[in-house]
C-alpha cells in the first residue's frame, strides 16, 4: 500500500494543474467568443507567426 | 497596422514604435462599438479586422462572433460614423452601437464567479469521487481513515469558496425570517460537512464529504445554466437598446452641434432632421413638416406641425426639418413620466410566485420535520446522540433538492433556447410560466398588429394619367404615403409622368408643373379637397377636381395566423388602440376580433389590463408603443416586438426579435410545454425521495446510495428537459 503514498498526492497536483489551468482560461477571457474562436483557427494571417 | 505597433509596444518597450507612444496615448481612449449582424465566418473576421485595424487613428480592433460585434479602440477624434462607411465598402453591414448600454455584458462578473466556482467544484468532487470510490470498494481502517481525512482536507475549503451563493441566499432569508430553496440546501450541506469530520476523527464507516460537494455542483450546474439563458437574452436585449444611440443636434449661435441626448437642456434649441425623434418635450420654433405620433398615442394619421407647435420626446419627424425649443429635458419629458405610469403597475407583478418558490415553501418546511423527526426516534430507540446525527444528515442529503435545483433551470434554458431559435428573447426568469396561464389576449392595433405603415387601398380605382401624375409627385418625397403610393403604383407597373420643378413643401406635400399646369399632392387643406376621418393623400391636377388616394395601415406578417391561433386555442383576444374607431374597426373586423376599444389613452389602457387581472384573468398584452408601456407593465405576461420604443421593451418580459408575429401563439405552446416539464421534473425528484427517504429514516442510508441516487434523479431531470428542445 506504499504506493498510495506517492499516487495520491500525483493524482491530487494533476487534479490542480488541471483546475488552475481552467481558473487561467477563464480570467483570460477566453470564453466570450467561442464562436469566433472556432472560425479564427481556420483563417491563414498568423500561420507562419503568432499574432503580436 | 496600428493594432499591432500599439500591442508590441507595451509588451516590449525597446521597439520601433515605442517613441511614439506617449504622443499617442492620450488620458481617454474612445470605445467603439459596432452590430456588424451579417458577419459568420472566418473570412469575415478577418476582413473586417484588416478594414478596422488599416484605418488611421484606430488602435485595435477586435470582432466577436459569437456576439457578432465589433470592439474598436481607437483615437478620442474617432467616431463611429467615420468606420461605419469603411466596412460597407467591404460589404458588411455595420451599426453603432451605445457603449454605454452595452457595459453590463462586457464585463460579465457574475458569471465568470458562477463559472469559477462550479468549476471549483466539479475538480473537488472528482477527487473526492475518487477516494471515495476505494472506500466503497472495501478500504477499510487507516487506509478509510486516511481517504476520509485527505477527503475533508479537499472538500471543506472547495464548499467554503464555491457553496457561497447559497450561504448568502439562505442568510438573506433567514434574516428576514422566511425559507427558501437554499436554506435546506445550506442545512444539508452543513450537516453533511459536520457529521462527516465527526465520523472521520472517530474512525467511522460513512463520510458523506463527496455527496456534499457533488450536491453543490449540480445546484451551481442549475445556477449557472438559469444565469447563462437570462444572460444571452439581457446581452440581445441589451443590443436593442445600444442601437439607438441617444444624440441630438444642438444649435448654438446658428453652428450645428452633435451631443448626447442626456447633456441636453431646458431652451436649448435642437435640430430634428426629416425621420428623425423628438429627444426632448419642446415647441416648434421654425420649420414646417409632419409629425407621426403613433409611437405615443396610436395614431396613424400624421399631424401637420408648424412654429408654436408642442412636441413631445419619441415623436417622429416625417418630412422638414424642425428646430425646437427645450421645455422638458431627460426626467421631465413625458417620455420619462409615462415610466412612472410603469413602475406603478409593475408593482403588481411582483406578487407572482413560481412554481420553484411554490415547491420551496411545500418542501422546505417537510424535510426539516422530517429529519427533526428521524434524529428524535433514533435518539429516544438507540439512546445515541451520533447515530440520531448521522442518520439526521443522511435524510437531509438525500432529501435534498438536487434534482429540484436543477428542475427549474434545466426546462427554462431548454424553451428559452428553442424561443430564441424562432426569434424570440425570454427576458424575465418566470415569463415562460406566466405565459403559460394565459387565456386573455389584448393587442395593440399600431405597430403590433400592423406594420405602422400606410398601404393604399384603391390604387386601380384611379385613372392612369392621375397614376402617373401621383407617382412623379411621390417619388420626389420620403414622406411615408408618399413612400407607399410609389411603391404600390411602381409595382403595378405605372411609369412616372415627366413633370418639371418638382418641390417638397414640407408640411403639405409636393408641387410640380404638368403640362404648364400646377398639380400638387398632399394635404387635404393644401390640395382643395375635403378632409375626412380616414388618412388620405390628395392629388389636385390644375382646375380638375382634387381625387383622393385612401390608405390604410399594412398588416403585420403573421398577425393574422397569430390571432386565430390564440382563437382556435380558445383564449380571448381583445383589440385595444389609442388609433380612431373607423381604423379599429376595420381591422377588428378583417382579423375577426369581436372586442375592440378604440380611443383609448394610455391610462385607460392600462386601467383596462388592471382590470381584467382584477376579474381573475391571466392577461398577455402584446404592444410597442409608449402608450402601451403600462399596460405591459400591468398584464400578467407581455411581449413586444423589437421594433417597439426602449421602454415597451423595458417593460416587457418578451421581446420578439423578428418582423413576423406568428411565433407568438408558438412561444404559448413552448411555455405550457415547458410548464408541464417542470412539474415533471417536481414529481421525478418527488418519486426518488419516496424510495430513497424510508431507507435513509431506517438508517440503512449508505454514502454510495446518496450518491447513486442524487446523479441518477439529477441526470434524468436534466435529459426530461432536454426534450423540450
Amino acid at each position: 500500500m506504499e504506493v498510495l503514498a506517492y499516487l495520491i498526492p500525483i493524482s491530487l497536483f494533476l487534479g490542480g494543474i488541471g483546475l488552475v489551468a481552467f481558473l487561467y482560461t477563464v480570467r483570460s477571457n477566453q470564453y466570450d467568443d467561442p464562436e469566433g474562436d472556432a472560425q479564427r483557427i481556420l483563417n491563414n494571417e498568423w500561420d507562419d507567426h503568432p499574432k503580436p | 497596422m496600428t493594432g499591432q505597433t500599439s500591442s508590441s509596444a507595451a509588451a516590449c518597450p525597446g521597439c520601433i514604435a515605442s517613441p511614439a507612444e506617449p504622443a499617442r496615448v492620450t488620458p481617454r481612449d474612445a470605445q467603439i462599438a459596432l452590430s456588424l449582424p451579417g458577419i459568420h465566418c472566418s473570412a469575415c473576421i478577418a476582413t473586417v479586422e484588416r478594414e478596422l485595424n488599416a484605418f488611421p487613428g484606430v488602435e485595435d480592433a477586435r470582432v466577436n462572433l459569437t456576439l457578432k460585434r465589433a470592439m474598436v479602440k481607437a483615437a478620442p477624434d474617432l467616431n463611429a460614423r467615420d468606420l461605419i462607411p469603411v466596412l460597407e465598402r467591404a460589404g458588411y453591414e455595420a451599426h453603432e452601437l451605445d457603449p454605454g448600454a452595452l457595459s453590463a455584458t462586457q464585463t460579465d462578473k457574475t458569471g465568470r464567479e458562477l463559472l469559477m466556482r462550479l468549476a471549483v467544484a466539479g475538480f473537488a468532487s472528482m477527487n473526492v469521487m475518487l477516494l471515495s470510490v476505494s472506500v466503497w470498494s472495501g478500504a477499510t481502517d487507516a487506509t478509510r481513515d486516511m481517504f476520509h481525512w485527505i477527503s475533508a482536507a479537499i472538500a471543506l475549503p472547495a464548499i467554503a469558496f464555491s457553496a457561497q451563493p447559497f450561504f448568502a441566499n439562505a442568510w438573506g432569508a433567514l434574516r428576514v425570517r422566511r425559507l427558501n430553496m437554499d436554506v435546506p440546501i445550506v442545512l444539508a450541506i452543513l450537516l453533511a460537512l459536520a457529521t462527516s469530520l465527526s465520523e472521520t476523527a472517530l474512525s467511522g464507516k460513512h463520510a458523506y464529504f463527496d455527496a456534499a460537494l457533488t450536491l453543490t455542483f449540480f445546484l451551481l450546474a442549475g445556477r449557472y445554466l438559469d444565469y447563462r439563458t437570462r444572460a444571452i437574452a439581457r446581452s440581445a436585449a441589451e443590443e436593442l437598446t445600444a442601437l439607438e444611440v441617444p444624440r441630438a443636434t444642438r444649435l448654438v449661435g446658428g453652428i450645428e452641434e452633435e451631443v448626447a441626448v442626456a447633456d441636453l437642456k431646458l431652451d436649448d434649441l435642437v435640430l430634428v432632421r426629416p425621420g428623425g425623434r423628438m429627444p426632448v418635450d419642446g415647441e416648434i420654433v421654425s420649420g414646417r413638416s409632419e409629425l407621426d405620433r403613433s409611437l405615443l398615442t396610436g395614431e396613424t394619421t400624421p399631424v401637420f406641425a408648424q412654429e408654436g407647435l408642442k412636441v413631445s420626446a419619441g415623436e417622429v419627424n416625417l418630412t422638414g426639418p424642425l428646430t425646437i425649443r427645450a421645455t422638458a429635458v431627460g426626467e421631465d419629458t413625458s417620455l420619462h413620466q409615462m415610466a412612472d405610469l410603469v413602475a406603478i403597475a409593475e408593482s403588481g407583478r411582483s406578487r407572482y410566485t413560481s412554481l420553484a418558490d411554490k415547491a420551496a415553501k411545500l418542501y422546505a418546511p417537510g424535510v426539516h420535520i422530517l429529519a427533526a423527526f428521524s434524529f428524535l426516534g433514533w435518539y429516544v430507540y438507540s439512546g445515541d446522540i451520533r447515530t440520531a446525527l448521522n442518520v439526521a444528515a443522511a435524510v437531509l442529503i438525500i432529501t435534498c433538492p438536487c434534482a429540484l435545483g436543477l428542475a427549474v433551470p434545466a426546462v427554462t434554458t431548454a424553451a428559452s433556447g428553442r424561443l430564441f431559435r424562432n426569434g424570440m428573447l425570454i427576458k424575465h426568469a418566470t415569463a415562460l410560466e406566466r405565459l403559460a396561464e394565459v387565456d386573455t389576449v389584448v393587442f395593440d392595433k399600431t405597430g403590433t398588429l400592423t406594420d405602422g405603415k400606410p398601404e393604399v387601398t384603391d390604387l386601380s380605382s384611379h385613372s392612369e394619367d392621375d397614376l402617373q401624375v401621383a407617382l412623379a409627385l411621390a417619388e420626389a418625397s420620403a414622406h411615408p404615403l408618399s413612400v407607399a403610393l410609389a411603391r404600390a403604383a411602381r409595382e403595378a407597373g405605372i411609369e412616372p409622368a415627366n413633370l418639371q420643378d418638382i418641390k417638397e413643401v414640407p408640411g403639405f406635400g409636393t408641387e410640380a408643373a404638368y403640362n404648364g399646369q400646377r398639380a400638387r399632392f398632399g394635404r387635404a387643406a393644401w390640395t382643395g379637397g375635403e378632409a375626412e376621418n380616414v388618412t388620405a393623400a390628395w392629388l389636385a391636377i390644375g382646375d380638375q377636381k382634387p381625387v383622393a388616394f385612401y390608405f390604410s395601415d399594412s398588416l403585420r406578417k403573421g398577425a393574422a395566423e397569430a390571432v386565430s391561433a390564440f382563437q382556435l386555442a380558445g383564449k380571448d383576444v381583445m383589440l385595444i388602440s389609442g388609433d380612431t374607431q373607423g381604423a379599429v374597426e376595420n381591422l377588428a373586423n378583417w382579423l375577426g376580433i369581436h372586442a375592440w376599444e378604440a380611443e383609448a389613452l394610455p391610462q385607460d389602457k392600462a386601467a383596462r389590463v388592471q382590470e381584467m387581472g382584477d376579474q381573475g384573468r391571466r392577461v398577455l398584452m402584446v404592444g410597442d408603443g409608449l402608450n402601451d408601456t403600462a399596460a405591459l407593465a400591468a398584464a400578467h405576461v407581455s411581449i413586444s416586438p423589437a421594433s417597439a420604443l426602449d421602454a415597451a421593451r423595458v417593460a416587457s418580459d418578451i421581446v420578439l426579435l423578428g418582423n413576423d408575429l406568428s411565433p407568438i401563439s408558438e412561444a404559448c405552446q413552448t411555455a405550457n410545454a415547458a410548464t408541464r416539464r417542470i412539474r415533471e421534473n417536481f414529481r421525478i425528484a418527488t418519486v426518488y425521495n419516496v424510495i430513497a427517504v424510508p431507507l435513509a429514516v431506517a438508517g440503512l442510508a449508505t454514502p454510495l446510495i446518496a450518491a447513486l441516487a442524487m446523479s441518477a434523479s439529477s441526470i434524468t431531470v436534466s435529459l426530461n428537459a432536454l426534450r423540450l428542445r
